[in-house]
């Protein structure tokens, strides 16, 4: 039976780990290589690199990809500020194994259909930054900047037509509040896609992973700062999903 | 020294990352010389059947392939690399696959489509694959017509052939360099037998 993935995060700026709350007031969280390093071991199914300003600043962060892809044997996933065919060949080149679009997906529909007929689907995410705003979840883009009117779940449905392989669904409400993962969000989006739902933001204790599997219907979560600051550990969350009867891989 | 056939997209450093990491000399190879070269043969493949199997036939290398495999030299599929070995993908329909084996590759009917994640195998017969979780991307999946030659099977909303084992040829639906710890293990498994 597939298992559900815990996928620590590292969003990285300027080479370095940072956690923020509501995708601002970032603090410094440590060293990207190190930090993924140890995740690989502690059993992480999965890492993701976000580089959280490269879509306002244009920075590319091919040299810490190729870094971090020496030092891990498990799937890894990159994103920020990719808006081109060539800005993803790059990364999957520098050991990326699925690419992250986010701004770019919403601006130019078009580069999720030509990414995933060039590179298949399975290396193609579609991160959605949602925020409720008068009872609605709608998109927010350029790491949550920018409001869009776009619906959360209309632009997920369309993301899988053309062509994404997965969904990077991040609530900003909850991001960095710890308060638990946005359940709602998470269970309406994963019902009306039949591609699976990465949940993120609000990660807050043992329970949060529970809820957002068993309530958030999601397929993985992402977490970064418990997981940073060792709050718990991956071993303590899966044991803690083991017991309540959610399969996971030891 | 292993080959790693570069067939036009997909990850190939982390293939390479991993036999480093076993310390087994690799090249990432692409001309039909350095496939008849080597001693061993490593096709992985992400993306789609049809382009995979054209970009190999554009290369010239999908006869050293064949080639190499007859003559008994070590050969290891991963992803479309084990889909490759058979006739036919539902996937692309109408390209032809290296037709080693019998079969074709049909998509997932039920769940999430493609399955991304880790799911446990359970071993066929005797050979180099144990009880484990590895780490899978799929689709699709490989139907083959000997049943003798599946080594592992997986369930995902019904059970499907992740693994065959038959002479020199070994080949797994699942992405050994990113199972972690027990990926790397089948991969010193499959140097050891052969």
């Amino acid at each position: 039976m597939l298992t559900k993935r815990i996928i620590p995060c590292l969003d990285v700026k300027e080479g370095k780990v940072v956690k923020g709350r509501n995708f601002l007031d970032l603090k410094q969280a440590g060293d990207a290589v190190e930090l993924a390093k140890r995740y690989n071991e502690e059993g992480a199914d999965e890492l993701v690199f976000l580089d959280i300003t490269a879509s306002s600043e244009k920075r590319k962060t091919t040299s810490l990809v190729k870094e971090v892809a020496k030092e891990i044997f498990i799937p890894f996933t990159v994103g920020g500020g990719i808006s081109s065919i060539d800005d993803i060949r790059n990364l999957l080149i520098a050991g990326a194994d699925k690419v992250s679009i986010n701004t770019a997906a919403v601006k130019n529909p078009s580069l999720l259909r030509e990414a995933s007929e060039k590179f298949g689907s399975q290396c193609i995410t579609v991160a959605i930054d949602a925020k409720k705003i008068n009872g609605r979840y709608e998109v927010f883009i350029k790491s949550g900047k920018e409001p869009t009117g776009i619906s959360a779940l209309e632009w997920a449905k369309e993301a899988e037509k053309l062509g994404a392989g997965e969904l990077l669904l991040t609530s900003m409400d909850r991001d960095g509040t710890k308060e638990g993962y946005e359940l709602e969000l998470t269970q309406i989006i994963s019902e009306n896609v039949s591609i699976p739902v990465i949940a993120s933001g609000g990660a807050g204790n043992l329970e949060s992973f529970a809820d957002v599997f068993i309530k958030g219907k999601a397929d993985a979560a992402l977490a970064a700062s418990i997981f940073h600051y060792s709050t718990y550990s991956i071993l303590n969350v899966k044991e803690y999903l083991g017991k309540k009867g959610i399969e996971v891989r030891k | 020294m292993i080959a790693i056939v570069d067939c036009g997209i997909g990850n190939l450093s982390s293939v390479k990352n991993a036999f480093d990491y076993l310390k087994a000399e690799s090249m990432i190879v692409g001309t039909p010389d350095a496939i008849l070269d080597a001693e061993r043969i490593v096709l992985p493949g992400v993306g789609a059947f049809g382009f995979m199997m054209q970009n190999l036939r554009e290369k010239g290398i999908a006869e050293p392939i064949r080639n190499s495999i007859a003559s008994g030299k070590p050969f290891l599929g991963i992803c479309l690399g084990m889909q490759a070995l058979f006739e036919e993908s539902d996937e692309s329909v109408g390209v032809k696959g290296l037709g080693i084996y019998n079969g074709k590759s049909v998509r997932f009917r039920k769940g999430k489509v493609p399955q991304i994640g880790w799911n446990s195998i359970t071993p066929a017969k005797k050979g180099i694959f144990e009880e484990d979780f590895f780490y899978f991307v799929n689709s699709y999946y490989v139907k083959p017509g000997q049943k003798g030659i599946i080594a592992a099977v997986t369930d995902y909303y019904g059970e499907f052939a992740c693994a065959i084992q038959d002479k020199n040829v070994t080949a797994v639906q699942f992405h050994p360099e990113k199972s972690g710890s027990s990926g790397i293990a089948l991969l010193q498994r499959w140097l050891d037998a052969y």
